[in-house]
């Protein structure tokens, strides 16, 4: 990593210029870039269709959000160097102002000329929201709106730090409770705290009391917290008085984890229970690439193979052939997925890295293909899939465990059993071995490490278990076809080992959340929320490559002390023919 | 008795001729020095017989037995160890674990009994993790055992290097310039060190050296490697006057004495291309 880069601190040349004078150039840039993007986010549909959630009933979308940020954050960003407090409103008021501009633009534009034809987006109701419901004669709204928002960023920017960071935390928890306001509602109607959820929400959105006192609460926690210094005090205590401290935390979030399906109601309980099985598929894969690096993109060949398992022993229609029940199917779903792993894996896990990456892509494809092929519809059925699978346990339709909420218990559970599985034997010999072959794999072997064998092992418990998710998955849909059995299962679950962080249990936790259930929480933005996911990913990449929650060893590898030494000094002096130093 | 024979060991790189039909033995117990020029073949030679090349032609033998069709974990298997010109550690493993990996193959825990945690395997493990403790001392790393490798101070990276690769029980250790990048008191710490392996612990060494003062200090025997053949081979005083190895050093007409040729020689000869003859 850092060891044998030499790094040469550059002064910054900023420091030569004079900071008083106020670069036109740059923020005339920047205003220019911030108009792109809010044309961009218009024509493109964003702000349309994020104009159907309300984030704080009656005041305020989350298209507007879009639109206003898209013109506040040229402000701040224009504003960031600025020493005084005229300096940054001016410099934030034009930068802002000209990405206003660019709207205003578009509305008088598109009055003459009807951009519908390439912009499907250019809708009347697109000027309408621009002008306030004004037309054409409120065109200059948006450059007043820029104007206003950019010189608002700017000054917020050049308050002092004690008053600037609670306020902004604020407006951020304010934004957050607003959009998952659908989430957060449903388990208080559950509760039967009706009148209470009638306060804060409405429908989707806040209502004002509730923003305000979110606000309010934030803001005065924040201030409370810096008062007392409470993270200092914490940090004070004794390492023992630390680790008690900390238990009723993950007792509550234990006793949240488990009652959360009977508080959220059906459809948020099928977005927990995805999630909770994306978790059980995550720390499965987790083994084959976050411990013994094998980028496995084939992972859905094995998940096809446990589901498909499942249908053909359960199903009660046409395919099924046993009708057993799920519990006799699923170790036999496990058992053909790591088979099937054996394998593909034996022939191909000598190829490296990205090779290996193409060739396993290969063998989801494949699968897929063939679940949906002619040559196997007498047996799988085609595009027409298996149906009628029946759900683990059969219960009435009243019963709190009918429907998806006894899909996120069971993956809950098979979810520790496999992480439990990957702790142990990453404490181990076996372990050991996995993470030495991702660091070398040529070392590796040679301190006696058997690459095959040590590989193929990793990849058929990953099979094994994408295999338990496969099963867990009919069980959750109740049917299955070839249509499910697509690279997104594959590219899903590597991302959120990616993203959680190479190798680590909370960090696929985390990723799973993210990369699952916050797109499913937005479905109404329909395909726009992958563009955000697109988004996210690059920015992590770009910011924090080693994922959300790390293993411990990769913090402490990319951040911990820049003091490494450097590692092949011997090799850089030049020894030449005929010296003998 | 012989622990290594290579015969007429031939390696090809298309039309580079790396080592070239060499014959080479080592005695049981014996520590032997591979010098020669850069790109004389040396490392090219090790990796041969560690199993990371595929040799052309030619046998290499351990213990009669041959060894230059097997896998690189089938050598280590049979004692053999080595460590890497340019440190080749796991930079994210703690230096305990680098150690640990090294006994892989002394270890019998299965996943299945990893899993369920059962007796045999917490024992087996705890003697792994006694012994690299100990094996972390012996190598002057005590204390050190939770850094990660890649945090670890340039000399100590040397220092587990040889740590891990005594975790294999070897019979017969291969050093590639173990002193590289390191100062005077440092290098004359580790010649005893690895003098000491062999008294002590009893294990062959094979080391490819460029600090002369370690070679002839240590060396039973010494073979020079040119253009991947041997053109010399005897114990330290025959080597340091033979009239070959002064030239293929030093180039025609250079006299300097071995023992104490300097950096400032290297000026006077050709560091261009390898393959080039010396003129």
């Amino acid at each position: 990593m850092t060891a044998g880069t030499v790094a040469v601190r550059v002064e910054p040349e900023a420091q030569a210029v004079p900071a008083t004078t106020t670069n036109w150039r740059d923020i005339a840039k920047i205003g220019l870039l911030g108009g792109a993007v809010a044309l961009y986010l218009c024509l493109v549909g964003i702000v349309p269709i994020f104009n159907t959630r309300q984030l704080i009933a009656g005041v305020i979308t989350l298209g507007q959000i879009a639109l206003f940020g898209s013109m506040a954050v040229p402000g701040a960003i224009a504003a960031r160097k600025a020493t005084t407090l005229r300096e940054a409103l001016l410099a934030g008021g034009v930068a802002g102002l000209i990405t206003g501009l660019a709207l205003t633009l578009l509305v008088l534009v598109g009055s003459v000329i009807d951009l519908r034809a390439m912009f499907l987006n250019a809708s009347p109701e697109l000027y309408s929201m621009l002008t306030m419901g004004l037309g054409v004669a409120g065109a200059w709204i948006p450059a007043v709106e820029g104007l206003l928002l950019g010189a608002g960023a700017a000054a917020f920017g050049q308050l002092p730090d004690r008053v600037r960071s609670p306020v902004a935390r604020g407006l951020l928890a304010v934004f957050i409770v607003g959009l998952f306001a659908g989430l957060l509602r449903a388990p208080l109607m559950s509760a039967g705290l009706v009148e209470l959820a009638r306060l804060l929400f409405t429908g989707d959105g806040l209502t004002v009391f509730g923003a305000v006192l979110v606000f309010t609460v934030v803001v005065v926690g924040r201030i409370v917290r810096q008062r007392i210094g409470v993270a200092a005090r914490v940090a004070a205590l004794p390492a023992e008085r630390r680790e008690q401290l900390r238990l009723p935390g993950i007792a509550i979030l234990v006793g949240v984890i488990v009652v959360l399906p009977l508080l959220l109601g059906p459809f948020f309980a099928q977005v927990i229970a995805l999630v909770a099985l994306y978790i059980l598929m995550g720390f499965g894969l987790n083994i084959t690439l976050g411990l013994a690096g094998l980028l496995d993109l084939g992972f859905v060949a094995f998940f096809a193979v446990g589901a498909y398992t499942v249908g053909l022993f359960t199903s009660l229609a046409e395919y099924g052939l046993l009708d057993v029940p799920f519990w006799v199917a699923l170790p036999f779903a496990m058992l053909f997925a790591a088979a099937f792993g054996a394998i593909l894996g034996l022939p191909i896990l000598s190829i490296r890295g990205d090779y290996l990456a193409i060739a396993t892509l290969g063998f989801g494809e494949i699968i897929h293909i063939l679940a949906g092929s002619n040559l196997l519809l007498p047996v799988l059925g085609g595009p027409r899939g298996i149906i009628n699978i029946p759900k683990p346990i059969e219960v009435a339709s009243t019963n709190f465990l009918a429907g998806p909420v006894q899909i996120y218990y069971i993956a809950l559970i098979f979810a520790a059993l496999v992480a439990f599985v990957a702790l142990r034997l990453r404490a181990g010999r076996i372990g050991r071995a996995w993470v030495a072959i991702r660091e070398d794999e040529d070392v590796a072997e040679a301190v006696g490490v058997n690459l095959i064998q040590t590989k193929l092992l990793a990849y058929i418990l990953g099979a094994a278990f994408a295999g338990l998710g496969g099963a867990i998955f009919a069980g959750l849909v109740g049917s299955i076809f070839p249509s499910s059995i697509n690279l997104f299962v594959s590219i899903n679950v590597a991302a959120i080992v990616i993203v959680g962080g190479m190798g680590s249990i909370p960090g696929v936790v985390l990723g799973a959340l993210f990369l699952i259930g916050i797109p499913e929480l937005f479905r109404e933005l329909q395909d726009y929320r992958f563009l955000f996911y697109g988004f996210a990913l690059i920015g992590m990449m770009l910011y924090r490559p080693e994922g959300l929650w790390p293993s411990g060893i990769a913090r402490r590898e990319l951040h911990v002390g820049d003091e490494a030494p450097a590692m092949i000094a011997g090799d850089t002096t030049p020894i030449t023919r005929g010296t003998m130093s | 008795m012989t622990l290594l024979e290579t015969r007429a060991v031939t390696k090809r790189f298309g039309g580079l001729l790396a080592v070239n039909k060499l014959d080479f033995e080592v005695d049981q117990g014996a520590i032997v020095s591979v010098i020669g020029p850069n790109g004389a073949g040396k490392t090219t030679f090790f990796n041969c017989i560690a199993g990371f090349y595929a040799i052309t032609s030619g046998e290499i033998l351990l213990d009669g037995q041959p060894i230059h069709k097997l896998r690189r974990d089938q050598i280590a298997h049979l004692g053999v160890s080595r460590t890497y010109q340019n440190i080749r550690l796991f930079a994210n493993m703690t230096a305990m674990e680098n150690i640990l990996v090294g006994q892989h193959h002394h270890l019998h825990s299965t996943w299945i009994g990893t899993v369920l945690g059962t007796k045999a395997v917490r024992e087996d493990e705890k003697r792994a993790q006694d012994e690299a403790g100990r094996l972390l001392r012996y190598v002057g790393l005590r204390g050190k055992g939770d850094m990660l490798a890649s945090k670890l101070p340039y000399g100590d990276q040397r220092r587990l290097e040889i740590g891990r690769a005594l975790a294999n029980k070897p019979r017969l250790l291969l050093l590639d310039e173990p002193t590289a990048g390191m100062n005077p008191a440092e290098t004359a710490q580790l010649t005893d060190f690895i003098r000491n392996l062999r008294d002590e612990l009893g294990i062959t060494i094979l080391l490819i050296e460029h600090e002369m003062r370690v070679v002839m200090g240590i060396s039973e025997r010494i073979t020079v490697l040119d253009y991947g053949e041997k053109i010399a081979e005897g114990n330290p005083a025959e080597i340091q006057s033979n009239p070959r190895v002064i030239e293929a050093y030093l180039g025609r007409g250079g006299a300097a004495d071995l023992g104490i040729a300097s950096a400032a020689s290297a000026s006077a000869t050709n560091p261009g291309d390898p393959g080039a003859p010396t003129v």
